[in-house]
């Protein structure tokens, strides 16, 4: 399907954004393709990595922040080290992430999860949940 | 300069005392130099409905944060036992809003994922310590909220002892939860399964349900009675009352050793 | 003797099983584990945002703690702390502005510039012990025991902090080996079995989960080994629910590390607290004759 980007669309500022949080250049990807290959959650991901990174670079924010895929991204690293370019893919998920998490926005509330579930979590879910998907 | 202190209503005691100035929610005021922030506070002309309670810094109601000047820390202490400094700036903090979940504590089991299941947002906890730094109690905060995230709800209830639950560690919470909820419920685990049951308050409470102190309470009950009609017999019962609070059997305040009563009975019989 | 250790708060409640069957095997090797003696969650994630110093305080101060009490070393048994204290501490080592920053920050800790070294239990049976004494001081070899590692994503990943290479890790099946197991190679030994996702995105997380477990019964695994409480969560407590969703696999017995190093060297099966694993792990090992038929 074709993506077509107008520049009423473009957000300058994004990119840049998205560059300072994750410290990563992403004139490096060559839209390989390899991470989204390799990606444990690329199936459900409505954008993929290699997308991710393409639409970053344009200054899609919207079509970014709207999507699933930062949030289903679980810092695994498998497609930082597979990528042939060294991106920090994963930084760059991270940086997306922080841009909505920074207005006070979370992906998921703690009092949200049912009893049953809490019961049963070890600590070490709850605190890597919060810190990825909590403001 | 020195300047005589307007007396307190009633009394004819004169307060003479160098005037300092402190900013009380921005808004400059001269006031003696010796005066505890609540007492300054009503110098100044505040009166308090709210935000006061004991006054001998156990009830944590008035919890008060300042800074003082050419310095960025936040520095906090209980209105009522802190004493002004030149040039503090201050507000009191009697409440920050602070969610208590509620339970039913007979279905209560004493296991740390019950904790976690009232207070899930302890695990937003970041280490950044903000809250041991502004507890007027210096209490490890911090600490015992990392104990509770491991499950070890003894070592927090014994760090968190201290606690007035005067809420100020929330008030810097960057995980936004209320430490001093969550360590309350905590000490209540504690203290019901964990804790050494102590004898005499069963015992205690057993003489109590039996109806021993009936005739004491009724005895008690009788004085220092408020009535009007009865403004004669004021000053005596409050002698006597002052006599047996005085003659009480009770807990002293600071002691180093472990403490028993004489009697079976804590109280005077 | 003496090995400086970093639990971690899951060790100290559902992941007893973790703890307390390592630090009974590590006795056998004659080595006395020192936990730290105050220590906070270390955050379980490293945080990958450039500009956020606030979620390396928690991790930053462990490695405080442990320097404070002289330790040059530190061992982990769960691998997200692993990860995040040696991600934190190479912070610490090689970003100086970071670093000034974060002990300005924290004016009531001692400074700190990456003193102390942060290794994972493998490695310290590796390159500390060694696999040849590992060996001899087997006393009850995992004969029959098909064992499919499971490494996940945070003992490997990234190559900065990897205990052993990144992509095709051996460690692991060293140590099966010389614990006298076969070890079962798994395509899927390395992937991600979701982590957190399980809380925010269960549908996603069991599709990814199962893949691991699938994979390791197709090369014909008896069992996973894992280092991870997360990983135990989603591969082993949440099985029934991957299960569910794929009736064509079979249940798969899910062992910590250490409690298969435990059992090897050894040590009483009470003691490596089976009944806290949600699989049949005991099961599987009273049928493979490794421990004496103990449940009735």
């Amino acid at each position: 399907m074709p993506i077509i980007i107008s520049d009423s669309q473009v957000v300058r500022d994004f990119v840049q954004k998205v560059e300072e949080i994750s410290g990563e250049k992403f004139s490096k990807c060559m839209q390989c393709g390899t991470c989204s290959g390799i990606c444990p959650m690329g199936a459900e991901m409505q954008l993929s990595p290699r997308h991710t990174v393409l639409m970053t670079k344009f200054g899609q924010k919207d079509r970014l922040l709207d999507s699933n895929t930062v949030w289903l991204c679980a810092s695994c690293h498998s497609c930082l080290v597979r990528c042939p370019r060294g991106l920090d893919l994963p930084k760059v998920m991270e940086a997306i992430r922080q841009i909505t998490l920074r207005t006070n926005e979370n992906y998921l509330e703690p009092f949200e999860i049912p009893d049953e579930l809490l019961e049963d979590l070890p600590p070490i879910a709850m605190v890597s949940c919060f810190r990825k998907h909590t403001a | 300069m020195c300047q005589e202190a307007p007396l307190a209503e009633g009394k004819a005691l004169a307060i003479t005392a160098e005037l300092i100035p402190v900013y009380i929610m921005g808004k400059k005021y001269m006031v003696p130099e010796s005066l505890t922030i609540m007492k300054a506070m009503e110098y100044a002309g505040y009166q308090f409905v709210r935000g006061a309670g004991c006054r001998g810094g156990v009830c944590g109601a008035c919890g008060t944060v300042y800074r003082l000047p050419g310095d960025y820390h936040i520095r906090v202490g209980l209105a009522c036992q802190t004493v002004v400094q030149p040039e503090m700036y201050l507000t009191q903090i009697p409440f920050y809003p602070a969610n208590r979940t509620s339970f039913v504590w007979d279905e209560i089991k004493g296991e740390a994922e019950e904790v976690y299941k009232a207070y899930p947002e302890l695990f937003r906890c970041l280490a950044c310590n903000a809250c041991s730094k502004v507890c007027p109690m210096d209490i490890p905060v911090m600490d015992y909220i990392a104990a509770i995230k491991r499950g070890d709800l003894e070592k927090a209830a014994e760090i968190s002892f201290d606690c007035i639950q005067c809420g100020l560690c929330a008030t810097r919470c960057m995980g936004e939860m209320a430490q001093y909820h969550i360590a309350q419920m905590v000490r209540r685990m504690h203290g019901k399964f964990i804790d050494v049951p102590s004898e005499h308050c069963a015992k205690q409470v057993e003489a109590i349900k039996s109806g021993y102190y009936d005739d004491f309470m009724k005895e008690i009950m009788a004085l220092g009675t408020l009535d009007p009609f009865k403004q004669d017999n004021v000053n005596d019962d409050v002698k006597k009352l002052k006599e047996l609070y005085k003659a009480r059997q009770g807990e002293p305040s600071t002691s180093e050793n472990e403490w028993t009563p004489d009697s079976d009975y804590a109280i005077l019989k | 003797m003496t090995l400086g250790y970093y639990p971690g708060c899951t060790l100290k409640s559902h992941a007893r099983n973790l703890e307390d069957s390592a630090i009974e095997a590590l006795k056998v090797l004659g080595v006395e584990t020192v936990e730290l003696e105050r220590w906070n969650c270390c955050g379980a994630v490293y945080s990958l945002a450039d500009d956020d110093l606030i979620h390396q305080l928690a991790p930053v101060r462990d490695l405080i703690r442990a320097k404070d009490m002289g330790l040059d070393k530190v061992m982990t048994l769960c691998s997200m702390c692993y990860n995040t204290l040696a991600r934190a501490n190479l912070l610490m080592r090689n970003d100086e502005a970071k670093r000034k920053t974060l002990n300005d920050f924290m004016e009531e800790e001692s400074d700190y510039a990456g003193e102390v070294e942060v290794i994972h239990l493998l490695q310290f049976l590796k390159n500390d012990i060694g696999w040849d004494k590992l060996k001899a001081a087997v006393k009850v070899p995992l004969k029959d025991l098909n064992l499919s590692p499971y490494y996940g994503c945070t003992l490997t990943r990234p190559l900065e902090v990897s205990i052993d290479e990144a992509v095709s890790p051996t460690i692991f099946k060293e140590f099966i080996e010389a614990l006298g197991g076969t070890y079962i190679h798994s395509d899927h030994s390395a992937e991600c079995c979701s982590s957190y996702q399980m809380i925010s995105n269960p549908e996603a997380a069991i599709e990814a989960a199962s893949k691991v477990v699938r994979s390791a019964e197709d090369q014909g695994a008896d069992a996973l080994a894992l280092s991870c409480p997360l990983c135990e969560y989603n591969l082993g407590k949440r099985q029934v629910d991957i299960l569910k969703k794929h009736d064509d696999l079979k249940p798969l017995p899910t062992f910590y590390f250490s409690q298969l190093l435990a059992v090897a060297l050894g040590v009483d099966p009470l003691i490596c607290r089976f009944e806290l694993n949600p699989t049949a792990s005991l099961e599987l090992l009273e049928e493979k004759g490794v421990v004496e038929k103990v449940s009735a």
